[in-house]
């Protein structure tokens, strides 16, 4: 069972006790950025007369975790994606691929890492909620079991009408993140992205990764074939051009 | 020998090599910033756009236009066509070196490139990254054993040589498979972001499409760097081994521009360049150097015969690759992250100075090894 963040736009009052309570748990230098940063995991801000978090979506099957050439980002069990910042070699390929461009860069840094909302794991694995969702004073921000809380949404969409877009954002895209949101405003205008495919895009590559093996054999195979045939042409050529000068 | 001939006519480079040792000291106070200071500090990178030219540039034009000796190879030792032997020398050194330009601009794109050897302990065989790290590794070795004979004949070590050349076939079949994975995989680096890359550039063919081109490429870069050496070494263009590899690229190319294009046609993007967006404009730009003129050209006998025009197409090819590559890594992203990216002056100096130095590295090997075959009759007689 994979635990999960549910996010209501419509009973956050941007106060920004999740930001600033991510910062504290996390031990993030600095105050509370505009955007997201390496230093700044979450953020929230009035967009369309509602409010807006912005945060690690926690892909069900994480596109950056299947980029990463050292896997130093995972899926744990409970449902964060996590970073293990000792394997990091810094290629960025996660920043690249993320399809909510999440992870950031300590761009200032001479040791420089990647910063992203963790589902704050520790506290996950100890049973805890999330620094954000217990900093939350409105229930804006809860955390719990993912299937409770896409029931839960359904609920409040159901008992709502016309309080809520019919859309929980996270249940399908990108093939479905652990932090689910609902809101009273069309995602797009609250700049997600509306045109993710309910497939995950690690897909995409492993359907190539996976054929690697079949590929190197028959190609490998091939390529020895031409070798072979080329080099017994040449050598019947020189048989032969010597019996027809033996023949004269 | 002719290298007394060969040593007369070096100050041609005098210019060039000038230019190269004037942005070395920029080059290093660079790289102390770079080391000391974070990425931030010399390159125009951000949050929003974390791949700059070092990756556009070095890395996936490093890597492509060195795919001429992995053809080549198969050429002459493969398909057994032993006249184009003596163009293997150059043409392996041209892609040893553009293997090593890209690890060395991975030291200064990577965040933490002392730690490049994780790909060897930490695996994830999902991540194209992880094929492209070990092909990068395994293929930089197979060339420098390709072209280690060049090195110990001149020491006369004789016994690992005809220990190479006891195991040539087997290595350099490994070359061509390994550089099928590894131009294919800088495609592959790209499925991951349908929703980010600009149609005229994505498809799910982009391994295909970049294996394709840098054959084209690769072997554009062969006539132009025989171009370059002719020039620089006082040597002849070997026009009766260039003009059919030129066919190869016209092939190539025609194959790539036709793939190209049925791509466009059937996702719907042809009204990016109807419109003439950016983008629109900017595939324009690269279809046509790239493609059509390389292809319209050379597709005659009459132009490829003449070392002009031949030269010309290869040149034309090899830039419509880069602006490729770039359209692909930068414009074709730009939409996407919501941000322009242009690379700061730092971040062009380092790659520039690479390139130079790589070249500098390509005269000084012809000057101590025998890369180029001997003098022929034709080149006495001048």
């Amino acid at each position: 069972m994979t635990m999960g963040l549910l996010f209501d736009a419509t009973r956050c009052v941007g106060c920004g006790a999740c930001s600033s309570g991510c910062k504290k748990q996390n031990n993030l230098p600095g105050e509370v950025e505009e955007l997201t940063t390496a230093y700044t995991w979450t953020t929230v801000k009035p967009l369309e007369g509602t409010f807006m978090r912005k945060l690690c979506m926690h892909c069900e099957v994480p596109t950056c975790a299947s980029v990463c050439p050292v896997a130093a980002l995972t899926k744990s069990p409970q449902g964060p994606v996590v970073y293990d910042s000792a394997k990091c070699m810094g290629c960025r390929y996660c920043m690249m691929a993320c399809p909510f461009d999440v992870p950031k860069y300590q761009w200032d840094r001479a040791i420089p890492l990647i910063g992203k909302c963790i589902m704050c794991d520790g506290r996950v694995a100890k049973g805890e909620s999330t620094a954000c969702a217990t900093a939350c004073e409105y229930g804006a921000t809860v955390f719990g079991k993912r299937d409770d809380l896409i029931r839960d949404a359904k609920e409040r969409i159901k008992q709502n009408p016309g309080a809520y877009v019919d859309h929980i954002y996270g249940l399908t895209e990108a093939g479905g993140t652990s932090v689910l949101m609902i809101s009273s405003v069309p995602f797009v205008k609250l700049g997600l992205k509306n045109d993710l495919p309910s497939e995950p895009p690690a897909l995409r590559t492993w359907q190539v990764l996976s054929n690697i093996p079949n590929f190197v054999a028959v190609w490998g195979v091939f390529l020895w074939g031409i070798h072979w045939i080329t080099a017994r042409r040449d050598d019947v050529a020189t048989v032969e051009s010597h019996s027809k000068s033996e023949d004269r | 020998m002719n290298t007394t001939n060969l040593m007369a006519r070096r100050p041609r480079i005098g210019f060039w090599t000038t230019v190269v040792g004037l942005l070395l000291i920029p080059f290093l106070v660079i790289t102390f910033l770079r080391f000391s200071k974070g990425l931030g500090a010399v390159s125009n990178l951000n949050d929003s756009f974390p791949w700059g030219i070092w990756i556009g540039f070095d890395l996936l034009c490093g890597v492509g236009l060195a795919a001429g000796a992995f053809t080549l190879t198969a050429v002459v030792h493969l398909f057994n066509l032993k006249k184009f032997e003596p163009i293997v020398r150059p043409t392996v050194l041209t892609g040893f070196l553009g293997y090593a330009f890209v690890i060395v601009a991975l030291m200064f794109d990577l965040g933490q490139p002392w730690r490049i050897w994780h790909t060897i302990i930490y695996w994830n065989t999902h991540s194209v990254m992880f094929e492209v790290g070990w092909c990068v590794m395994l293929y930089t070795t197979v060339l420098a054993l390709e072209f280690a004979p060049v090195v110990l004949e001149r020491f006369g070590y004789h016994a690992p040589i005809r220990m190479i050349h006891k195991f040539i076939t087997p290595l350099v079949i490994a070359g061509v498979l390994l550089s099928t994975l590894h131009q294919s995989s800088l495609g592959s680096l790209y499925l991951i972001v349908p929703s980010k890359l600009h149609p005229l550039w994505y498809s799910q063919l982009l391994p295909l499409l970049f294996y394709i081109s840098a054959i084209g490429a690769g072997i554009g870069m062969v006539i132009l760097e025989s171009y370059l050496s002719q020039r620089a070494f006082g040597r002849h263009l070997e026009m009766d081994l260039l003009e059919p590899l030129a066919r190869g690229m016209v092939v190539a190319l025609g194959i790539y521009g036709l793939m190209r294009l049925q791509i466009i046609a059937r996702n719907g993007s042809f009204s990016a360049i109807t419109n003439f967006t950016y983008e629109g404009k900017m595939f324009l730009v690269e279809f046509v150097l790239g493609v059509l003129l390389p292809v319209g050209l050379l597709a005659f006998r009459k132009l490829r015969t003449n070392p002009t025009w031949l030269v010309t197409g290869a040149f034309l090819a090899v830039l419509g690759f880069v602006m490729n590559r770039l359209n692909i890594s930068i414009t074709g992203m730009e939409r996407a992250a919501g941000a322009r990216y242009f690379p700061s002056v730092m971040e062009m100096v380092v790659s520039v100075t690479l390139v130079g130095i790589g070249m500098a590295v390509f005269a000084l090997a012809v000057k101590y090894f025998a890369i180029f075959p001997e003098a022929k009759p034709t080149e006495a007689e001048h």
